[in-house]
This record gives C-alpha cells, structure tokens and sequence, in this order.
C-alpha cells in the first residue's frame, strides 16, 4: 500500500496540481510495481536495438559493447521488448518476492 | 452607449458572450439551452464574432474541449441543460481542481424520468458539488450582466475558477424582455484580456491534470477548496467595479422588504420576481414578511446571508429540487448548516415547489409563509414539505 502521509502541503502545492517541470517523471522510480523482468540471452541478441525502439518507457539503453541493456529503475515489465526481439533473445522473468 | 432592446433573454445572453469576446465555443445543442449557442454559431458563421465555434459530438465531449481550449489559454464559453448537463458530469470536476476558468451557462431544467423539458433546479442541483462557481438569476437583464461578470471573476488569476450562471429554462431563456446590451467599450473596459497563469506552450512544456497519489491528493483539493473561499472577495470587487461601468449593483443576497420582518421566504432564481409581488401581498394585509434571494449559491455567501437574516424568526426556503430519501432539499440543507445551533437562528422549513416546470404562484408563496409560520410553532414530522402536490 502506498504511504498515506502527505508529501506536499495544499499552500505549497503547484497551482491547479500542474506539473511545472518537463520530463519529470525520470525523477521517479516508475518501474517499482513491475511483477516480471525481462532478461537479455547475449548469446543469442545481435543487437538490432528492437527492444530500444518498442519500449514504451525508454529504459533501454546501449552500453560500451553494443547491447541493449535495460534500466529496472524505469521499467515496468510489461514484456513488449521481448514480444518484439526478432531472435527470441529476450525472457520475462517473474519477479521474486 | 448601451441600448436598451426587447430581446429573447437567450439571444442576448449569445450576444453579451459576443461582447465578452469568447474565443473558443465547444457546445451541443439540448432544450432549453439551443438558442444560446445557435445564436454565437450564427455570429461565428457571419464573421461578427471572431472565435472557433466547435459543433461536438456530445456534452461529454463539450466540456472535454472546453478543458483543451481553457488549458491553451483561450476565453472558453458552453451552455448546456438538465440531461446534456449530466452527461458532462465526468469532466466537470477536472477544468475546477485545475483551475480552468471556463464560463458555462445552464439553463436549468427538470431530469428524466418522467421525461421533462421544463424548469426546476435539480440538472444543477446533482452538479453542486463540481467546485464550480455558480450564480443564478432572477431576470434577463441579471443573466446578460451575470454572463459578463462571470469572465471576469472567472479569468481573474486571483481566482482561477471555471464559473456558471444559472437562468431558468424557458421562464428566461425563452422569453423576450427589455435589456440594455452594453457596448463594446463598456465590456473591454470592465474586461481585460484573458491572461491565465499557465497555458499549455510547445515552448514552455508544463503537463496538466497529472495523477494525484494519495501523498498529494488531499492537498490538491483542499487547496481547490481554499481557493473557492478566497474567490468570493473577488467576486464581490468584480460586482463593485460592474456598477461603476454598468451603472447596476449586484449583492451575494438580495434583500426585499427585509426590515422588521418575521418571516423571510428565501429563493433563487426567476421565481424570485413572483415571490416580491406575494410579499407587497402579504405586506399589504399587514404581515411582516420579506424575502432573500440567493445570487451567488457557491461558494456560499454564509456570512452575507445570516447578516441579511437579521432578527427573522422563520426562514421557508423554496427549493426547487426534491432529492429522494434526503432530510430536505439542498437549499435547506445549506441554511440549516449555516444557522445550526446558533443563538437566535430562525426555525427552517424547506418547501420543494415548482418541480418540473409547475408555476408557483402567489397564493403557493402565501401558503409557504402561513405554514413556515404555523410549524415554528408546532414542529412538524419532516424537515420538508412538497408544495401543490396532489395526493388523488
């Protein structure tokens, strides 16, 4: 259950609860509520940056070897990357706990 | 310099929207509403007003444009009545917690079932609780000068507030009387342009009508609360600086015939104009009754009205709403809240009349007073009683 104590006072609040600062949600850990992950097979990824382009939320990113790694901070498991990645390289893995 | 006319108050109330210089009108057509916007879709189509008129597919989707347009910092104005009412009922609550300032006028009419086209309170009586500000009026003339002053407070950023203006379907849009139309020079004089404090810009990105997490909720609609408390200094000032441009003095609540009164019969609306003529009736057989009559209803002029009270020994408050299975109608509601347990508040009897587009009359606001009166003395059963009903 979510915390139920106020994070911000109603005099402090942004005037009509706008969001004043664009992109903000990176600030925030979006992908706490995923109930599965999605594992990458190097073996088999040829990294053809499917999964980049299809995730919704844009927690994949290229590292230093060319494969595409995901960012749990941001992702919520929603399991696109691995319906999309053309080698089957991509597993959705349930979260534990 | 203005001109008085004989004028279809609808026609007018199109023609003082004109004189606001709204920009965009999202609206459907519903009885008795359809003449306002039929009227500003002719002005549009004739090129005399310069705004978007957008001919949507339903109430729903009214309101839903009238937020998008509201947001991107254009003067937004819609009508609607009784049904089309309740089919925006979703949206109507977002443009007021984010703080759209949107103009509306409804021309309030009786819900189904039984279907009925005609006059009562109830369409707006369900949206009393949207966190919009609302006045009702009395006669064309007030809906005319209520619609211009509704931009104002509206679009004045110390308020920020959607706002409508109740008329009275048929009973006043659809009846033709004398009204001086202000001119052009007059309403740009009493209305700047509208300057919100955030738009929706490509060039300054903001996102509006964010989710609320529990953490931050509360907040969001108690700081919608305070800001409908701090509007209504503002909505006085705005009636004060009409009369120095428009000559007319506006209040929260209108007193009649109030000194040395013992019962005061309390109203909203047009039938107002029937219950003056019951109370110079009433007056001239020597009874000692008055009347209030409720202008601005939210946020509700509590202070105001006790003052206005004054030593009244007996309110009968007509409400024009009869909600099933409540304690009593919703005007009675309010004034029993406002006076509870206060030392010296007078006894307050809900009368539901008028349902539905039945006329009441002089005798029924006569036989309001004489049972309001008798019930002070004798508590009856129910906090309410339905005025005309028959039982065979």
């Amino acid at each position: 259950m979510a915390n139920s104590d106020a994070i911000v006072g109603w005099k402090t609040i942004t005037f009509g609860c706008h969001i004043l600062e664009p992109g903000n949600a990176a600030n925030f850990r979006t992908g706490d509520w995923r109930s599965q992950r999605p594992v990458v097979d190097k073996e088999k990824c040829i990294k053809c940056g499917m999964c980049w382009v299809f995730c919704p939320d844009m927690a994949y990113s290229q590292d230093e070897d060319g494969y595409f790694v995901v960012d749990l901070e941001y992702c919520k498991g929603c399991g696109i990357c691995a319906h999309e990645c053309p080698k089957d390289a991509i597993t959705m893995v349930p979260e534990e706990g | 310099m203005s001109k008085r006319v004989g004028i279809e108050v609808s026609i007018a109330i199109a023609e003082a929207v004109g004189l606001a210089r709204a920009e965009v009108i999202p609206a459907y057509p519903i009885t008795p509403q359809t003449h306002i916007v039929e009227h500003l879709s002719e002005m549009v189509a004739n090129g005399e007003l310069d705004a978007e008129f957008v001919p949507v597919e339903s109430e729903h989707a009214a309101m839903s444009c009238c937020c998008g347009s509201c947001a991107a910092g254009a003067r937004t104005f819609t009508s609607s009545s009784s049904q089309g009412l309740s089919l925006m009922s979703e949206i109507l609550y977002i443009p007021s917690t984010m703080r759209l300032p949107i103009v509306m006028v409804v021309a309030n009419r009786a819900l189904s079932a039984p279907i009925s086209i005609w006059n009562d309170h109830q369409d707006i009586m369900v949206q009393r609780d949207i966190g919009w500000i609302q006045t009702f009026a009395e006669n064309g003339q007030e809906a005319v000068d209520l619609t211009i002053h509704a931009f104002r407070v509206a679009e004045d950023r110390n308020v920020s507030l959607p706002m409508i203006v109740n008329i009275d379907g048929f009973t006043l849009s659809h009846v033709i009387e004398p009204i001086e139309l202000p001119d052009q020079e007059e309403v740009d004089k009493f209305l700047p342009p509208f300057k919100p404090r955030y738009k929706l810009d490509p060039r300054r990105p903001i996102s509006m009508g964010p989710v609320g997490i529990p953490e931050v909720y509360t907040e969001a609609k108690v700081a919608h609360d305070m800001a409908m408390k701090k509007a209504k200094r503002y909505i006085l000032k705005a009636w004060d600086e009409f009369e120095k441009v428009f000559g007319r003095k506006y209040n929260p609540v209108e007193s009649y015939r109030t000194e040395d009164a013992e019962v005061l019969l309390v109203t909203m609306g047009s039938i107002s104009e029937t219950a003056m003529t019951a109370v110079d009736a009433m007056r001239d057989a020597g009874q000692k009754v008055g009347l209030l009559r409720i202008r601005l209803w939210r946020p509700f002029p509590g202070q105001e009205f006790r003052k206005a009270v004054g030593k009244a020994k007996v309110l009968a408050v007509v409400d024009r709403c009869l909600p099933p299975g409540a304690l009593c109608g919703p005007v009675g509601a309010e004034l029993r809240s406002l006076f509870y347990k206060i030392p010296g508040s007078p006894k307050i009897f809900s009368f539901v009349a008028g349902l539905g587009g039945r006329d009441v009359t002089v005798e029924r606001f006569e036989e309001m007073v004489d049972k309001a009166r008798a019930y002070a003395k004798k508590r009856p059963r129910e906090l309410y009683e339905v005025i005309g009903v028959r039982e065979k």
